[in-house]
């Protein structure tokens, strides 16, 4: 028995009335329409500009500078991110065995004084001697001479201030970080740092990796997001800017980010995934799974959507 | 002196033909634009799913100007803005009747009598479209696009699909959002609606009747 001959059987007995399916659709059409049009002329949509680097720069210096001075340092986020970064040690979140993130590996691999720092301030250093020899200075120091400059610096910016447009420091032992920090927030102002990590050979740029890092792993961006309601902990993957509707249907995903033991969890989002893709699992195969298959039968709400069918029959 | 009558012979294999007869025997198109259905259609819930396509035709109508003027244009004109408006809202609307249909779906247990496969493609339907959203968000190019994206890596990441969905990388996301996902879930909806024509409307439930699909009437 073909699909064709099964339907005709299944319905045998049923009465049936006349439907236009063509009529119902452009009906529906219509007033998704009315309600579309009506809603974006009235409420329009959201579009609060980009923040960039140059933007962050110029309205946070401190909080740029100790972001860079972190990444130079390599204590910043992405510094000790793990895959697909770096391969720091135990960065990767994992439940028992289970590990996506390590099984993926270093796909995009950063080094944040590198990428972030010391190449962007090397295009800089054309034609400006004193940033030169500070790069020239810091390279030519050992490690430990380097990390015990970035610290002393780290800890006086606590106390920065910001004096001309340029981060202050009390007097201390830095060797050359002050005018490395300096001659970085100068390029940052300028915009060329957006630019040039952005640059990768190709004359289009579309992969924003190294900027969105980096901003990321300064509080000014984070800051914003927790002043529109944005972040994680505030419900923020269904939020949008503004009073605006966001991704909505995240709100069962955007759940588990609010309550214990998920939101204290050094893994929450590979436990959120794992018990996503299972509840999903459990919706597609919903058919097959006695008890949730029976709900619809036990909960009477299929007798108000057809009541007047068993009104009527 | 008679003439033998002449044996019928065997018509060749014909691949076009042998579809033909499959498309005309399990879907005729008096089942795939049906001008009668059962009496128990009559209810609103039925609707659902209908203004959910209605919305999802708003949704590709808007996304395919946008995508024609390019991904800076909304951020600059006023018509722009305004397109991009009518993307966003039947976007909302778009998903607000599928979970309603869905819902509505799973009270009227519409997986009973072989169309389990109806409903599993659904699902699918369902996270797909999520995942064409969350890439439309990720590429509006403004503040709220860029902390999603700097927010989520953390997500894709530990779920080890960062190292080949890269939130961060603009291009990938915007041509992840305009073609292949789009793609995606037009087949599947299209996929969807000749699974529930071929079967038709599920009856209404009754108390005697198991909620499961029985293997005699699951389609072959």
């Amino acid at each position: 028995m073909n699909a064709a001959e099964r339907q005709e059987k299944y319905y045998a007995g049923v009465k049936m009335i006349n439907f236009d399916l063509v009529k119902e659709m452009v009906l529906a059409l219509f007033v998704v329409s009315l309600v579309v049009i009506g809603l974006a002329a009235a409420l329009s949509s959201p579009d609060d500009p980009a923040v960039t680097i140059q933007t962050w720069a110029t309205k946070e210096p401190v909080d740029f500078v100790t972001t860079a001075a972190s990444e130079l340092a390599g204590t910043s986020e992405t510094a000790q991110y793990g895959p697909p970064y770096n391969s720091t040690a135990d960065a990767a979140q994992a439940v028992g065995p289970i590990s996506p993130q390590a099984w993926a590996g270093v796909s995009t691999p950063i080094d944040t004084a590198q990428d972030f720092v010391l190449r962007p301030l090397g295009f800089a250093a054309i034609g400006n001697p004193t940033l030169t020899t500070a790069l020239q200075a810091y390279g030519a120091a050992s490690a430990d001479q380097q990390q015990t400059w970035l610290t002393n610096y780290s800890t006086a910016l606590a106390d920065a201030t910001v004096v001309n447009a340029e981060v202050s420091v009390a007097s201390g032992d830095y060797g050359p970080v002050p005018d490395l920090m300096t001659g970085l927030l100068g390029l940052a102002r300028t915009g060329a740092l957006d630019g040039l990590l952005l640059s990768n050979g190709n004359l289009y740029q579309t992969d924003f990796t190294l900027p969105l890092l980096f901003m990321g792993d300064g509080s000014y961006l984070s800051n914003l997001a927790a002043d529109q309601h944005l972040t994680g902990d505030q419900w923020g993957m269904m939020n949008e800017t503004g009073m605006y509707p966001g991704q909505t249907w995240l709100w069962l995903f955007s759940f588990w980010y609010q309550i214990p033991p998920f939101n204290t969890a050094a893994n929450t989002d590979l436990v959120v995934i794992i018990l996503m893709i299972v509840l999903t699992a459990l919706l597609a195969f919903v058919p097959f799974i006695p008890i949730l298959r029976d709900i619809p039968r036990w909960i009477p709400i299929h007798r108000l959507i057809w009541r007047r069918y068993y009104r009527d029959s | 002196m008679s003439e033998a009558s002449p044996k019928p012979q065997a018509e060749p294999s014909n691949w076009t033909r042998a579809i033909r007869r499959l498309l005309a025997r399990n879907l005729p198109l008096k089942h795939l634009l049906p001008d009668r259905q059962p009496v128990y259609v009559g209810s609103w819930v039925y609707v659902f799913g209908v203004v959910a396509i209605a919305g999802l035709i708003w949704v590709i109508a808007s996304g395919v100007v946008l995508a024609f003027f390019g991904p800076q244009w909304w951020h600059e004109n006023g018509v722009g803005r305004f397109v991009n408006s009518l993307h966003l809202w039947s976007v909302q609307v778009f998903f607000i009747f599928m979970v309603l249909h869905l819902w509505g779906q799973y009270f009227m247990a519409g997986w009973r009598d072989g169309r389990a496969p109806t409903w599993m493609v659904g699902v699918v339907i369902f996270a797909f479209s999520i995942v064409a959203a969350f890439t439309g968000f990720i590429s509006q190019q403004n503040f709220d696009g860029e902390w999603i994206a700097v927010n989520a890596k953390d997500a894709t990441n530990a779920a080890g699909i960062g190292s080949f969905f890269n939130v961060l990388n603009f291009g990938q996301m915007y041509g992840l959002h305009i073609v292949l996902l789009p793609m995606l879930v037009v087949t599947l909806i299209g996929v969807h609606l000749v699974l529930v024509r071929m079967h038709g409307v599920v009856r209404p439930i009754d108390r005697k009747q198991p909620a499961q699909p029985s293997a005699e009437e699951r389609p072959s």
